[in-house]
């Protein structure tokens, strides 16, 4: 049900190492080459913003430890290029051919960089139901956290937020819905929801009762309280 | 090292296990067949680079400090808000400003990837992806602030926003003490990064 990436509450890992302030913004030089291949990789329009979560998530969970950050993501690039047929498992290999491929048209313009960052992915959409949920009302998360029309597949609920009891804060208005997005089934939006839980609906000992954590969650995630 | 196991077939295991190599072999390959420009990947990277940092975030709360309504209408709405000083696009197309108090103190994470507001405070710093953030920041928060050598009062409440959705969150630092008449420039120099993400708090004058 659970995959490796969703370590929200996790034991064991150890202390956060705060870093240097003057610490560089791309520790290697590679790093930098791997966001910048990602994103312009991206605009070829083979696939979005939740399939490029999902591929990662989906690495076998030895590589998802193992590899680094930027590691990540360019082995689920690499997955979702031969995914979406952008490249065969023969060009990985390097026997592929060199011939102009048919998306290169689609390829990402140095000069259109600047408008294609600042226009960005904007995720409301148009709705014409009404918030089933209004702020201050109790809600319950589903139980387990999994995606319901996807076994195995790709959601933002996750697992230490499964069958709590918190209070809605504020509705964002319509946004798209990853489980159905990141599976090629449409946008499906429906109303967002910041929900906040008290510590103690989430953990065994919180640090302190005052204590909260704020989630942004889907209409589909929730049930009333 | 190469990779000790090959009962899987992820595409990915056909590149070289090399980090770099891996990269550079993807790179080369799409630029081959046309899929990327170089050039295009240098822009994206002298954006993150160089261009797009936390001094954008520091404005956003200098401003907030110093101006009323202009904080009034952040903290309702900051979307527009911090679109009219420049700051909007690729992650932080929907923007909610979240503001500390002497009753609560707001730290934000994403436990399950990364999400973080670019256009205004660049690209995450490694400890903001690392699994311990992420992993702890939800369960412990206070024993993570104690890792970024910020105590709390028990009375102060932390409130910790998980990303899981597009929303992006900045968190407004309380102003420190001492600061009165200060420009919005000397203002904005005393914002830090973590303080906007909740590690930290703003930074106090130099006498």
């Amino acid at each position: 049900m659970t995959r490796v990436h969703d370590m929200g509450g996790r034991f064991g890992d150890g202390p956060v190492d705060p870093g240097a302030p003057d610490e560089p913004i791309f520790a290697q030089e590679w790093h930098a080459r791997a966001l910048a291949v990602t994103l312009a990789a991206g605009a070829l329009g083979q696939w979005n913003l939740d399939m490029s979560r999902h591929a990662r998530e989906r690495l076998a969970p030895r590589d998802y430890m193992s590899f680094s950050y930027f590691e990540k993501w360019i082995a689920g690039l690499a997955d979702l290029l031969v995914e979406t047929g952008v490249l065969t498992e023969a060009d990985l290999r390097g026997q592929g051919d060199d011939a102009v491929h048919p998306l290169a048209a689609r390829a990402l313009k140095s000069g259109d960089v600047a408008a294609a960052l600042a226009r960005g992915g904007p995720a409301d959409r148009p709705y014409d139901g009404h918030p089933a949920f209004a702020p201050g009302q109790a809600v319950r998360t589903l139980r387990p956290a999994a995606n319901r029309l996807v076994d195995g597949g790709h959601t933002r609920l996750p697992a230490y937020a499964a069958g709590a009891t918190g209070r809605v804060l504020r509705c964002h208005g319509a946004h798209v819905l990853p489980d159905a997005h990141a599976h090629g089934r449409g946008e499906a939006p429906e109303p967002l929801y910041s929900v906040v839980f008290p510590a103690g609906a989430l953990w065994a000992a919180p640090e302190n009762p005052r204590d909260e954590v704020t989630l942004d969650l889907w209409q589909s995630y929730l049930e009333p309280a | 090292m190469p990779h000790d196991h090959h009962d899987h077939d992820d595409p990915h295991a056909l590149l070289p296990p090399d980090p770099a190599l891996r990269v550079r072999a993807l790179e080369t390959l799409l630029a081959r067949k046309g899929l990327i420009e170089p050039a295009a990947l240098d822009e994206i990277i002298d954006t993150y680079q160089n261009r797009i940092g936390p001094r954008n975030g520091a404005q956003v709360v200098a401003r907030a400090w110093s101006d009323p309504a202009f904080r009034a209408a952040l903290l309702q709405d900051a979307t527009p808000v911090v679109a009219d000083l420049g700051f909007f696009g690729r992650q932080g197309e929907h923007v909610v400003a979240v503001e500390n108090t002497p009753e609560v103190h707001n730290m934000v994470v994403c436990t399950l990837c990364s999400c973080y507001p670019w256009p205004l405070l660049g690209i995450p710093p490694a400890w903001y992806k690392s699994d311990a953030y992420r992993s702890r920041a939800v369960r412990e928060p206070r024993k993570v602030l104690a890792d970024f050598g910020v105590s709390l009062p028990e009375e102060i409440a932390v409130r910790v926003w998980d990303s899981t959705a597009e929303v992006r969150y900045l968190v407004i630092p309380r102003r420190p003490e001492g600061t009165e008449g200060m420009s919005v420039e000397d203002l904005a120099a005393l914002v830090t990064r973590d303080s906007m993400i909740g590690t930290g708090l703003a930074r106090a004058p130099t006498a």
